[in-house]
């Protein structure tokens, strides 16, 4: 009963490890790019909830209707303004320059916000749950945030395969140089597909900073955390991104069972061993060049 | 032109690199002087210099000519350190011999390493270095004969057995640090000056081009992924024997041994000797103006490596090396006009450039 329980739980984690991923796991798959910031965008977010519950009083659910709005122009000015330029056949620019802005990001997250942990308060949403049996109780909000995470996705798979924005992307990721012949104009696509990651990161952001202390140094295990998800779930695919979140979520949880500081090495090693096993991830759709 | 007449022979050393051989070898027998006359706080600053310098050119070699973005070398940094302790504490061995030995050690570690990373690529690689390096911290703070999370410190007794006296230690260390600098940059200048570097220039030129000249670019990248490893351990040897005490946030510490690795390289210029040599004077320099600043240091340093990423992707040094045409570590291998055959006035410095 203890291990369904802490299964579970794993689950329920899982979920917010796969709004982690989804963002780079969309931004992967029309430009590829790997945004090494993308911790420090979640960490960022986190930030900008707080200081905006902090500065107005309202609920933390409802600061994302600022929030989401703000990390999708950031993302879109970001994009245009600098992750654009990097673009091209060599990948050391794009990664040496994310590399770069997560370091900056960190930085002057300390500055504003110091060292110290933070946390937003949600309530009565924190602790309500729904008793199942005798044992075991499913907390309301790790509840909403798997379930938030299993709509963030049916959403984007609408959009990228419904829509004519979706359209664009698949085309850009395809092959972008017939893309712009098409008329479609590479720079916005992008900048749009990065707003789109950054929305999502906002939700992620806001969702981790209910659910546990943060402070401005936790960003780059958030990266790790997502980008384990995706590649455990394999390239391309955004339902095989939630199954690569479920499987570490599950990974960390019995690791946190067996041995106190067993949660993370076990999730980290869950992805070593699926990358020996199958290093094209579980669920691949498209292949690394 | 006169084309029957000309002689051509094939050139390495330029006007430059012999006379900065001079400079250099004259600079070295000062440094190597230094305990003799300089302050103990020269001494330190020179060995952390030495050690960000050959960390610099061992980066630079994996990720400048191999194709090889690591952002995990600080496992090998910790292992190096933790290799130091272990020999020097448990098994004996004087802390100055221990030091290639905390090497081989990180070398063997990069083994099984190499295997799991070497499944990710391009960028994938990058963070998959990343996560190993973590795995490495969270299982060294798992290890309560290594002190576990807290770390350990080097026993006196140890220190003692470098030398007899405190300025004799300090002047071992020093000259290991002198000695580990000069090492990494000969290590990098004759690998690439030998057939394996002609291989790996290849490789950073077109991996599918070299591949189908006959070059094994995985073969190539894995010897050089081991003999990178090898170089950092013992920087990592080196370093915690100047801390005397070592943790694992300490020893496997992203920002200390990886970015700001990464941020010299790229602002000195990637893919040339000179490149880090310059990066990790403008990191020092730097470090001087900004040291009241606190973490705005890190935002200044990151928001030049951005920059220079963007405007001037070959760095100081590269901007350096195209206005002047200077080249004090030759790699390749230029044609040369001979002038006293040719009729015209050969503008040598041209076909240096088209040569380029």
């Amino acid at each position: 009963m203890e291990w369904l329980d802490a299964i579970i739980q794993g689950v329920l984690l899982g979920g917010l490890y796969a709004l982690f991923a989804t963002g780079l796991s969309l931004i992967f798959g029309v430009m590829r790019l790997v945004n090494i910031a993308h911790g420090d965008l979640i960490v960022l977010a986190a930030f900008l909830g707080l200081a905006m519950v902090n500065g107005t009083g309202v609920h933390p659910l409802i600061s994302l209707v600022v929030i989401v709005p703000v990390m999708a122009a950031i993302g879109y000015a970001l994009q245009r303004g600098i992750l654009n330029l990097t673009l091209g056949r060599d990948i050391l620019p794009p990664l040496l320059v994310t590399f770069g802005l997560s370091i900056i990001i960190q930085n002057v997250l300390l500055e504003v916000f110091s060292a110290d942990t933070q946390r937003l308060k949600a309530g009565a949403l924190e602790t309500a749950s729904i008793a199942i049996g005798e044992q075991i109780a499913i907390g309301w909000f790790p509840l909403i945030v798997f379930l938030s995470a299993v709509g963030v996705i049916a959403a984007l798979q609408l959009v990228l395969f419904r829509t004519r924005l979706g359209t664009a992307f698949r085309a850009t990721s395809d092959d972008h140089e017939t893309a712009a012949l098409m008329g479609i104009d590479n720079r916005h696509v992008f900048a749009l597909a990065m707003a789109l990651a950054l929305a999502v990161v906002a939700l992620a952001g806001t969702f981790m900073a209910i659910r546990t202390n943060f402070s401005p140094a936790i960003g780059p295990a958030r990266l790790l955390y997502a980008f384990e998800a995706v590649i455990i779930g394999g390239l391309g695919s955004l339902w095989g991104t939630l199954a690569g979140g479920v499987i570490l979520g599950v990974a960390q949880a019995i690791g946190a069972k067996f041995h106190p500081g067993g949660q993370i090495l076990a999730g980290h090693v869950a992805f070593l061993i699926v990358l020996v096993l199958r290093p094209n991830g579980l669920f691949p759709r498209t292949r690394d060049r | 032109m006169s084309e029957g007449a000309a002689t051509y022979r094939v050139a390495r050393g330029t006007r430059a690199s012999r006379y900065g051989a001079l400079v250099a070898i004259a600079g070295l027998a000062v440094l190597i002087s230094l305990p003799f006359w300089g302050g103990r706080a020269d001494m330190r600053t020179i060995v952390e210099i030495a050690y960000y310098l050959a960390l610099a050119q061992l980066w630079n070699l994996l990720a400048g000519y191999a194709g090889l973005v690591s952002v995990g070398q600080q496992a090998f940094l910790g292992l190096g350190g933790y290799a130091l302790f272990v020999f020097a504490m448990n098994a004996g061995v004087h802390p100055i011999a221990a030091i290639p030995l905390a090497g081989i050690a990180a070398a063997l570690f990069a083994v099984p390493t190499a295997f799991i990373v070497f499944r990710l690529r391009g960028a994938y690689f990058a963070i998959g270095t990343w996560v190993v390096a973590e795995v490495y911290m969270l299982s060294f703070a798992q290890v309560s004969a290594l002190g576990g999370g807290s770390g350990m410190s080097l026993p006196a007794a140890v220190v003692k057995g470098i030398a007899a006296g405190r300025m004799w230690r300090e002047t071992a260390i020093y000259w290991t640090g002198i000695a580990i600098a000069v090492g990494a940059i000969a290590l990098v200048y004759l690998l690439l000056r030998s057939r394996h570097g002609l291989a790996l220039t290849a490789i950073r030129d077109s991996e599918e081009a070299s591949s189908s000249l006959g070059v094994d670019n995985f073969r190539t990248k894995i010897w050089v992924y081991i003999v990178a490893a090898f170089g950092t351990g013992m920087v990592g040897a080196l370093v915690f024997l100047t801390k005397l005490r070592i943790s694992p946030e300490a020893g496997f510490n992203v920002v200390d041994w990886t970015a700001n690795v990464i941020f010299i390289v790229v602002i000195g210029g990637i893919g040339t000797i000179e490149g880090p040599i310059v990066g990790v004077i403008v990191f020092f320099v730097l470090r001087e103006l900004l040291a009241d600043f606190g973490s705005w240091y890190l935002i200044v340093l990151g928001g030049i490596a951005v920059l220079m990423m963007l405007r001037a992707p070959q760095g100081v040094w590269g901007l350096i090396a195209e206005r002047f045409d200077i080249r004090f570590f030759p790699v390749q291998r230029r044609l040369v006009f001979d002038p006293a055959s040719f009729r015209f006035v050969a503008d040598d410095r041209e076909e240096d450039k088209r040569d380029r």
